[in-house]
């Protein structure tokens, strides 16, 4: 399933792409944007469908009712900007218009998460997956490279209901092979098998995870490696056979370490395999700017960063 | 139709009386624009979705979703459910939600409100939906003067505006009263029909009590082909003397004593 290629792509360029293919197969498909249309690459649907285009400006409130609109109306409704603005700028017009309704919505929020870089903290989107995975009804979903990236847009296509899909400005290095991959919205996967920990991640962390699972082999710490795009509703089994085994387990996301990945896997372990949890993510704190790379090591999420975290972890008793 | 609307306000009192919580206020004033929309103005099938022209119906859309009493007792007094269901209004398990709820399925509601400035965004993605799929029908919000404080109803305004849409017409039940008291004395609107004129609203200002004004400048605004807003004057708890234009009864029940004034000043009217 894990691809060999080395290479590295826009997810944002995947998405514009992905909902031209999908729009061009479903005349129901309508996309929203509030003036990032560029950025988001919702720019590429509009070029293609433009009457199945609306720019809503700078107004995600209007936006996000708008978008409940069209969804009441029959329409498969994409509505994107930044993962800041996405979210707590109209949480009461997701929470109370959108979900209550249970409309089909895909909010789709690029710029999701600390490496959002150098615009700082304002725009730095670390606590969208609490505000979101609060929602009843509402499904959360956040791939890990473009082969997923398409995938899941396809799934949120054909799959009625309220759903936020979180993708990142940075490029992404490809994980998956598109020929072998099959996203699968009930189950975590096992990318790596281990017996020593169990490592949980999701998003742009997960090559970085993967990346120090090898270094953590090199010295002798064998890490199963679980994926969990979908953060609700989060299927525990995977988890739960995992955690039983290994018994330790470290959660790694671009995110705050309250309310995410890690507060999800643990309101999950709690109940079905009490275990030691460590949650790697942004602390109880704003992020700042900086370059991307810059800010990963500094709060903590590249490889060579996790991988001496869970040294350390692996001394805890 | 005055028999109509004081059957209505009736049992907009006695429903909220029987739940000892609601809103009586913000209801009985806009009872007079419901019972005009539904009986004169809007083609919404009584069968609801049994019908074979449901697609093709006016939607209706209450976001001052604190008036859910005028519009359960509307609809049921005209049909669309049973009047049995009006006084299980705010009770576990009844489809008779405190706010209007598009989870319980009840026929005549079409999405969810309560939570204000929010009806006008929904009514715009509505009309650009039926633009697209070329249905004719119009779309009616109602929102009330003080829920126009909400930043989101302006952004939706702007967007009506934008996409030129000429199938939505917004109705502003002006009461002029909120729960803190006076409108223009917390944070005025005015002059309200000019900032919705330049907004690039056709704007019109009807008495929200008069039968005849209203279902003229409700059709007229149905037929038009520009963007309409109708600011319908009203009194906050008409029909009830005592809760006329006052404030306190913005959300209170009437009590034992106060139901029976209420209800013999409807009756002798």
């Amino acid at each position: 399933m894990l691809t060999k290629k080395e290479e590295i792509k826009s997810p944002r360029n995947t998405y514009g792409e992905t909902l031209v293919e999908l729009g061009t197969k479903n005349p129901n498909i309508v996309v929203l944007d509030a003036d990032l249309s560029c950025s988001t690459q919702t720019c590429k649907f509009k070029a293609a469908f433009p009457d199945r285009f609306f720019n809503c400006g700078i107004a995600e409130q209007d936006m996000m009712g708008t978008a409940a609109g069209l969804a009441y109306c029959g329409k498969i409704v994409f509505a994107s900007t930044f993962a800041m603005f996405a979210t707590a700028r109209c949480l009461d017009q997701i929470r109370n218009t959108i979900c209550y309704s249970k409309l089909n919505v895909k909010i789709v929020a690029t710029h999701g998460g600390i490496t959002v870089g150098e615009d700082g903290a304002s725009h730095q989107a670390l606590e969208d997956i609490s505000y979101m995975r609060s929602i009843p009804d509402m499904r959360v979903i956040i791939p890990a490279d473009c082969t997923e990236v398409k995938q899941v847009l396809e799934y949120a296509a054909n799959t009625p209901g309220p759903m936020y899909i979180r993708i990142p400005r940075t490029n992404l290095k490809a994980i998956f092979d598109p020929n072998e991959y099959s996203f699968n919205p009930g189950a975590g996967i096992k990318l790596r098998d281990g017996k020593d920990l169990t490592i949980v991640s999701n998003g742009e962390t997960l090559s970085e995870v993967l990346s120090a699972s090898k270094m953590l082999s090199q010295v002798g710490i064998e890490a199963d490696v679980l994926h969990y795009p979908v953060v609700k509703p989060l299927h525990h089994n995977t988890l739960k056979d995992s955690a039983l085994k290994t018994k330790k387990v470290v959660v790694v996301e671009n995110h705050s370490v309250i309310g995410g990945l890690g507060s999800a896997v643990c309101e999950s372990l709690c109940h079905w395999a009490p275990s030691k949890v460590y949650r790697i993510g942004t602390k109880d704190t704003f992020g700042q700017s900086g370059e991307q790379r810059q800010l990963m090591d500094f709060y903590g999420l590249t490889d060579k960063k996790i991988y001496e975290k869970i040294i350390k972890f692996m001394d805890v008793k | 139709m005055k028999t109509f609307t004081n059957a209505v306000r009736k049992d907009i009192l006695k429903m909220i009386h029987n739940a000892k919580s609601g809103h009586p206020g913000g209801a009985l004033s806009c009872v007079d624009i419901l019972a005009v929309l539904y009986k004169k103005v809007l083609n919404v099938p009584l069968e609801w979705d049994k019908s074979a022209d449901f697609k093709n119906r006016d939607r209706f859309i209450l976001s001052k979703g604190h008036a859910s009493t005028a519009l359960y007792a509307t609809l049921a007094h005209l049909g669309y459910f049973s009047k049995d269901l009006l006084m299980g209004f705010r009770m576990l398990g009844s489809k008779l939600q405190g706010h209007p709820s598009s989870r319980v399925n009840l026929a005549g509601i079409e999405v969810s409100t309560g939570s204000l400035g929010q009806g006008l965004s929904i009514g715009v993605g509505i009309a650009l939906a039926l633009r697209l799929d070329k249905i004719k029908s119009k779309v009616f919000v109602l929102t009330g003067d003080g829920e126009m404080q909400e930043g989101s109803v302006w952004e939706s305004l702007m967007n009506a505006n934008a996409q030129k849409l000429d199938n939505l017409v917004l109705i502003v039940d002006k009461n002029n009263l909120q729960i803190d008291g006076a409108t223009s004395e917390i944070k005025s609107l005015e002059p309200l029909d000019e900032k919705l004129r330049a907004f690039g609203f056709e704007v019109y200002s009807v008495d929200g009590h008069n039968y005849e004004e209203l279902e003229k400048v409700l059709i007229e605004a149905k037929n038009s082909d520009k963007l309409c807003a109708i600011i319908a004057n009203t009194i906050k708890g008409k029909g009830v003397s005592f809760m006329e234009g006052n404030v306190s009864w913005h959300g209170k029940a009437p009590n034992d004593e106060q139901l029976k004034k209420a209800l013999e000043e409807l009756n002798a009217d």
